[in-house]
């Protein structure tokens, strides 16, 4: 009973901190989502001229996955199907804190593909002008906040999973979790 | 019912009506996502169509040749330098010593797919019986690249010994340009196909002896303008004729080449030398000079050998335009042009400017009646820059054809008269292409040199069959491989190698005579030059 009660334990969030977690939790969803849902739609999308055009110093890892073709079409597909999940994931409040952390680490292979450093200059364009942060590093930090601060259990299909489980989706004081984990 | 549910009541357990509230809250953002996604999706789609429905063009491939069974073809190579490497791994038979370097070379980088496409390449059934170079150590390379288990080939001194050999059905000709037509017009004598290099002849008169002993012989002849396989050609001249340009009053094609294998700075073999070089049969008839390694194997530096930037590049050019309008020779053509960056002893210009007139070539229009006649076609060529942007641009009243490689872009006119009322309606705009058309568009190229580049940028490495990529000279081979086994057409034969060839000389002649060149299309001739001044420029001594 202890170890589900702590299993299921949410921050004890305020009515302002939960709304605003959870709309920033769907805004990225949405962004996820539609990025998948239109690459399924593109025949001819894939991710091989985006890796190509790799800089840094990962490129050569990323060239390789370009390069072999039976590996670009695993590469395409787990991008379309792991933005889908992760978009859905985010909006739906399911799996929050592995949605998170999943999307963080995809932007971060976009990133690292595409670092804006000084001197690395791309063959498609952006539509800003960034040193070192872009948007992508943005979002990968926005990601790391929903996977500290998850909302799922407040706003999502987690609080159904967990109370369907017997679990109890109460917040529980941080003074109580610090007691539990000593 | 309702305190079952409250959220502050800790110990109670089971979903409540609030947490089921709680648990799909974000259902309706998804049921948003999913309504303007589509939304959006039928809005593009609707703009796509309406476009597509008016342009109506067919984005078809061009259609494939005959069955390579039977015999095998049994074929001589005459000229196994850079180009004839090149034809002869097109056919089949990569050398050696470039296997090896492309597999180091794909071991090194793993995008360089060169050799697995080679690998990759549908075998021909030929089999090469003869070859002939007049250098030693390239017959030898020859020899060694085309031997098989079966198939021991001869080496001929001499083109003619090949001709004469029953053992040869057709020849491929890539010697230097001053040989071509002599070598075809006795093919052709001697009933043996000819696939030919261009510039398909080097002197205006020996191009009209070709075109009769063609003509007269029934032999399969294809001129190596091997672009003419690339598959966006199909769709390009699909766009045309369904005038979705308009009327065309300018043609813009362009070279820009900055290195010295793009200025024809060959390598010289270490091994030249007048024991290993048939020096005189090289010479043929060009004007007779001692021995010279340079003009061996560097000839595209001089006229007497090769036909500068007009034979070597215009024509791919003029080529291209060619196969999409069909204008044939020009009403008039000037030249102008000069050796400025590499004045290391050539005759011919690093920079060259053509311009073509075609002002009775009729084309459609969307325009009041009388306004559907004429254009230019403008060359522009320098070895001394390789800025990239100036791609071949067809310029229509409605809208530009832009023509990369393999890629087809057309963007709107913002003055069409066609569009008029869609641009207005925001359904086109003149910014984002109209249409465009890429069938590698799934695929990941890697060119290596910058010629290289160049090249491709022609269409003239490599197109698409059912999206993979395959060499357009192997394809082009092929054409002319089904034309002796099927008889099935080939794209670049006699009347458009004539028309290739008769251009490129009246430029020529314009360079160096400095004046505008007539040609008269009803009695075939160039009009306002005399034969002397033929025979001056070609070096001929009567």
């Amino acid at each position: 009973m202890k170890t589900e009660l702590k299993k299921a334990a949410t921050l004890n969030y305020t009515n302002g901190q939960v709304t605003a977690l959870v709309i920033l939790r769907m805004l990225i969803g949405w962004h996820l989502l539609y990025e998948g849902v239109v690459k399924l739609y593109n025949p001819s999308w894939s991710a091989g001229p985006f890796l190509m055009d790799s800089k840094g110093i990962f490129s050569q890892f990323f060239f390789d996955l370009a390069s072999n073709p039976a590996v670009l079409n695993v590469v395409d597909f787990l991008n379309i199907w792991g933005l889908i999940a992760i978009g859905l994931g985010l909006i739906l409040g399911l799996f929050n804190k592995v949605a998170a952390i999943a999307g963080a680490i995809l932007l971060s292979l976009y990133y690292l593909s595409h670092p804006p450093f000084i001197g690395l200059k791309y063959a498609l364009p952006s539509e800003g002008s960034y040193l070192i942060v872009n948007k992508n590093l943005i979002e990968i930090f926005a990601l790391i906040v929903l996977a500290v601060f998850p909302t799922g259990l407040q706003i999502g299909l987690d609080r159904l999973i967990a109370l369907s489980r017997g679990k109890s989706v109460e917040p529980v004081e941080n003074e109580e979790l610090e007691k539990e984990a000593a | 019912m309702e305190n079952n549910n409250n959220l502050n009541n800790s110990e109670k357990k089971g979903i409540g009506r609030r947490d089921l509230i709680k648990g799909l809250a974000a259902v309706p953002v998804l049921g948003a996502l999913a309504f303007s996604t589509s939304k959006k999706n039928a809005y593009d789609q609707n703009l796509k169509n309406s476009i597509l429905r008016e342009l109506n063009i067919d984005a078809s491939t061009p259609p494939p040749t005959g069955p390579m069974a039977g015999d095998p073809v049994r074929l001589g190579i005459i000229g196994y330098g850079i180009r004839g490497k090149q034809l002869v791994k097109a056919a089949g038979f990569m050398a050696r010593s470039e296997k090896e370097k492309l597999q180091k070379s794909a071991l090194e980088n793993p995008n360089d797919t060169r050799l697995k496409d080679f690998m990759e390449q549908e075998n021909l059934n030929v089999r090469f019986t003869g070859v002939c170079d007049l250098f030693d150590v390239r017959a030898e390379e020859a020899l060694d690249t085309v031997t098989t288990d079966d198939n021991k080939p001869k080496r001929f001194g001499t083109y003619q010994e090949m001709l004469a050999s029953p053992d040869i059905d057709g020849v491929i000709i890539a010697t230097p340009d001053h040989w071509h037509a002599p070598i075809s017009i006795d093919a052709a004598r001697a009933g043996k196909h000819v696939y030919v290099e261009k510039c398909m002849t080097h002197k205006v008169n020996e191009t009209y002896e070709l075109y009769d002993a063609v003509k007269t012989s029934g032999i399969v002849f294809q001129v190596g303008h091997q672009h003419r396989q690339t598959q966006s050609f199909v769709t390009a001249r699909d766009v045309l004729r369904k005038n979705v340009l308009g009327h065309v009053s300018l043609v813009q094609a362009c070279t820009n080449r900055n290195s010295d294998n793009g200025a024809w700075q060959y390598n010289i073999h270490e091994k030249a030398s007048p024991e290993t070089i048939d020096w005189q049969q090289f010479l043929g008839n060009a004007p007779q000079i001692p021995f010279n390694k340079e003009h061996f194997f560097r000839w595209r530096k001089w006229w007497e050998y090769g036909s500068g930037l007009a034979g070597d590049l215009l024509t791919h050019d003029y080529d291209r335009i060619n196969c999409l309008f069909r204008m044939g020779i020009p009403k008039s053509a000037t030249a102008s042009g000069g050796i400025y960056t590499h004045k290391d002893g050539r005759d011919v210009p690093d920079v060259y400017h053509v311009v073509m007139e075609y002002p009775d070539f009729q084309m459609g229009t969307s325009q009041e009646k009388g306004k559907e006649k004429g254009f230019t076609f403008m060359y522009s060529a320098t070895l001394g820059n390789q800025f990239g942007g100036r791609n071949t641009l067809l310029m229509g009243h409605d809208a530009t054809l832009e023509l990369l490689g393999n890629t087809i872009t057309v963007h709107a006119d913002p003055r069409s008269t066609r569009y008029k009322e869609m641009i207005k309606d925001k359904m086109i705009d003149p910014e984002v292409p109209l249409y465009s058309y890429n069938p590698m568009a799934n695929g990941v190229d890697g060119v290596t040199s910058a010629t290289a580049k160049y090249f491709a940028n022609k269409g003239l490495l490599f197109t698409y069959r059912n999206g993979k990529r395959v060499d357009s000279t192997h394809l082009h081979i092929r054409e002319w491989l089904s034309g002796i086994r099927n008889g099935t057409k080939v794209s670049c034969g006699i009347e458009e190698g004539f028309e290739e060839a008769i251009s490129a000389h009246m430029t020529t002649l314009a360079f160096k005579l400095g004046r505008k060149i007539e040609w008269d299309a009803d009695a075939k001739k160039i009009i306002n030059v005399t034969e002397e001044e033929i025979n001056q420029c070609d070096f001929i001594t009567i």
